[in-house]
């Protein structure tokens, strides 16, 4: 990640914003979105589903970019991502610049 | 309905059972077949390759008769009418699917040109020892319906009947030829289209939303629909709820195979087909099906000769069996004679329905020929006294 | 307020996959960490992305833990017996030309029981979209030896190891004539997908591998952690190589796998070549099978 430049076009690329939901009920605890989620969003939970699983629970909200990548490898069908409309997402700028703070610190 | 003209080959033909057998398929409506070669069978699935091109019907030389069969299966819930043929091998072979056929309740027609068996046996002789592996050939319990042919003229007629049977009681119908009727030449009349009475397949026309694919509440026979019409349907081989979702408990199986069951049993009375010859008064009752039922024609008369009061019975439908008319002569008759190219197959059924009433004398034969009228006709003495 | 809103939301919503689904039999059968739900996932959205028409698509399985998957689709959908998924298919293709069939069932369906309907309908070019979830074991039945568990690896029918040789699946399509075929692992998730979308768009006999985790039985027995422990595996292991030759694509214990599209060509299909042949030999005697089925109307 700190070899990474920022492209050229930064500014104009407006980052997408998600919302993930979780059907906690449909989770087996697979850990397959907790793994792979690219901005690490989730985490497992230290709850119990009512089959006595523990789902994935959110942990960084507002920073998940609606990738659906939790949404495409969940083989239970119990996570999804929906888009945020551009006007209720978070401020795009505000996000962008928090993000490459944390690329520096990494 | 009537039949669609461009599978009917009218005229005054000469034709061997097989050929009229498959003549018979189309002119019922039957566009797609699905075959692997067997002796005594393999001529049916010759003259109806040569036809279908030109009158947009599909044969498929499969990769076996598992595949054959499933391949039936399949195309039957497109609408299409379909049929397989084969004999004893492929029979057995097949046993899988028709079971899937019985219990995803899919019309279809399964011929069997019976040949001598157990095993390959006699590939290019007769025999008629399946017809018990007709009715009890898969596993599990269902109930099919068997029809068994005794001419070529026959073989054109019935297997018309079996593909009219299988869309009403929506069953894969065995269509029990065997060899000597499937190799005989004789003449067969083929009618105009016009006069060939068929069962159209009728498409429920409730929305998908109301659908279900095995609801038989309030009638005996689910409606069926086909795949591609938006129904979205689910059909499986597993014991299954009205949806047609599989569902594992004893409850269910009662649901699902008590009707599969029932829906034959039941209608046993309407699907039940013999012909009887001087049944009234007689001592003796002789009954066959197929190929023997001719050899037992002279047996039967010369018994008469001797003054031996004989009646005959010829099943044309096998399964259903006609129960309840062989209890009614039971007792009334002093012996039933039940000759037949197995060492005992629907004589058993016989004695069972006599009920001890009457003596039930089976006459067995191997395979490989057909009975000498004196051997029957020493049977029908013997029950006489 | 907006967090109260944003949970009503949550609950109410349903998942997208929800109308490729028959929701009233989720959740499934399929163990945790199993991966046969994920490639369920990535064939509706190939589904969506293709723009099939979903009353015109037919999906076959056979029997086995995959074999569950036409239960699940919202299609005309056919739950047959163990490894006659293809047969059928070919029945259901042949009497309604104009169906999408798909069969999706799993290995020991369709090249162990169904082997032999698996080449023959491959030789024939038969139109059929063939998704092959390979987990390297017979998992529903208590994980016994399938034809693809690689060498040494451990089933419950080898519990001292497997010593005869696996099926290397993407060869022997490619040999009996598929004309797709392609290897993912269920952790591919876009380009299974993509793989799906592109064959749905294509005819003729199309095959695609996909591997999946079994942690319930290959894995257990084979002492490989969980289905996500074999995920991280497949991350680490499988090698993307378009258009690699099949020879060298067979599949051992725990080693490099080799993903991609390894065949990708136009030939005619059964009923193309059938109708072409007839029309020559025929002329305008010849009358194809109407593509809504044969003779079947007043």
């Amino acid at each position: 990640m700190k070899f990474w430049r920022k492209p050229l076009d930064y500014d104009k690329v407006s980052v997408p914003h998600g919302t993930v939901t979780i059907i906690k009920d449909r989770c087996k605890g697979c850990g397959f979105c907790v793994e792979y989620c690219p901005k690490d969003v989730l985490v497992m939970s230290e709850g119990f589903n009512k089959k006595g699983y523990h789902p994935p629970e959110v942990v960084k909200e507002g920073e998940c970019v609606n990738c659906n990548l939790c949404e495409m490898i969940c083989p239970d069908f119990a996570i999804f991502s929906v888009a945020i409309p551009e006007d209720e997402a978070p401020e795009n700028e505000e996000e962008a610049s928090e993000e490459g703070e944390l690329d520096d610190e990494d | 309905m009537k039949t669609d003209p461009a599978g009917v080959l009218t005229g005054t033909h000469y034709f061997d059972g097989d050929w009229a057998c498959g003549e018979g398929a189309m002119a019922a409506g039957c566009r797609f077949v699905a075959g692997y070669p067997i002796t005594p069978s393999t001529e049916v699935v010759e003259r109806i390759s040569g036809r279908f091109p030109t009158m947009g019907g599909t044969f498929i030389q499969m990769e076996d008769e598992l595949g054959s069969m499933a391949a039936v299966v399949g195309a039957a819930w497109t609408g299409t009418k379909c049929m397989t043929v084969t004999s004893g091998p492929g029979f057995s072979l097949m046993m899988e699917n028709i079971g899937l056929g019985a219990m995803m309740e899919t019309p279809c027609v399964v011929v069997n040109v019976q040949r001598g068996g157990p095993s390959t046996g006699l590939p290019t002789m007769t025999g008629q020892a399946d017809i018990m592996q007709a009715r009890w050939g898969s596993h599990g319990d269902y109930e099919l319906i068997s029809l068994s042919p005794q001419s070529p003229q026959e073989a054109f007629d019935l297997v018309i009947e079996a593909f009219n049977l299988s869309e009403l009681y929506r069953v894969p119908v065995m269509f029990m030829m065997d060899e000597c009727v499937g190799h005989m030449t004789e003449k067969v009349i083929i009618p105009p289209a016009e006069e060939i009475e068929i069962v159209q397949r009728k498409l429920s026309d409730k929305s998908p939303e109301e659908y279900l694919p095995y609801d038989f509440e309030g009638k005996e026979i689910p409606e069926i629909i086909r795949a591609g019409d938006g129904y979205r349907f689910h059909t499986t081989g597993l014991t299954h709820d009205k949806r047609g979702y599989p569902v594992m408990s004893a409850e269910c199986q009662e649901f699902n195979v008590r009707h599969l069951v029932d829906k034959i049993r039941q209608n046993a009375d309407d699907i039940v087909r013999y012909d009887e010859e001087q049944i009234d008064g007689a001592d003796v009752v002789v009954i066959a099906y197929g190929i023997t039922a001719r050899v037992t024609r002279m047996a039967i008369d010369m018994a008469r000769e001797k003054g031996v009061k004989v009646g005959f019975m010829r099943l044309i439908v096998v399964w259903p069996f006609p129960e309840k008319r062989i209890r009614e002569l039971a007792g009334n008759v002093k012996g039933f004679v039940v000759p037949e190219i197995n060492y005992g197959q629907v004589v058993l059924e016989v004695e069972r329905c006599a009920a001890g009433k009457s003596t039930t004398v089976g006459v067995p034969h191997g395979g490989g020929g057909v009975h000498d009228p004196e051997v029957i006709l020493e049977a029908i003495m013997g029950a006489a006294q | 307020m907006s967090n109260v809103k944003q949970k009503v939301r949550a609950e109410e919503a349903e998942h997208p996959i929800a109308p490729y689904l028959r929701m009233d039999r989720i959740p499934h059968i399929w163990c945790p960490t199993c991966g046969i739900g994920t490639v369920v996932k990535c064939y509706a959205t190939a589904l969506e992305e293709a723009e099939v028409d979903l009353d015109k698509t037919a999906i076959i399985s056979g029997i086995g833990c995959t074999g569950r998957v036409a239960g699940y689709m919202k299609l005309d959908a056919f739950h047959t017996t163990h490894g006659r998924a293809i047969p059928f298919g070919t029945g259901l293709k042949l009497g309604r030309p104009e169906l999408n069939v798909t069969v999706f069932s799993g290995d020991g369906d369709l090249v162990g029981i169904g082997g032999n309907h698996f080449i023959h309908a491959a030789r024939r070019n038969i139109d059929l979209l063939v998704i092959l979830v390979n987990n390297f074991i017979y998992a529903m039945t208590g994980g016994q030896n399938a034809p693809t568990t690689p060498l040494v690896a451990r089933s419950s029918t080898m519990p001292f190891g497997n010593y005869e040789a696996p099926f290397n699946i993407p060869n022997l399509a490619k040999c009996c004539g598929a004309t797709y075929v392609a290897r993912w692992t269920c952790l591919h998730i876009r380009r299974v997908t993509k793989a799906f979308r592109e064959a749905l768009g294509k005819k003729g006999f199309r095959v695609i591998e996909v591997i999946t985790p079994c942690a319930t039985l290959y894995s257990r027995l084979n002492k490989l952690g969980t289905g996500l422990d074999l995920m991280k595996f497949y991350h680490d292991e499988a090698d993307i190589c378009h258009g690699a030759d099949t020879r060298d694509v067979e599949i051992d214990f725990q080693s490099r796998i080799v993903c991609g599209k390894f065949v990708d060509e136009e030939k005619p299909t059964f009923s193309e070549r059938r109708e072409e042949h007839y029309r020559n030999k025929l002329g305008d005697d010849f009358v194809g099978m109407p593509s809504e089925g044969g003779w079947l109307h007043e």
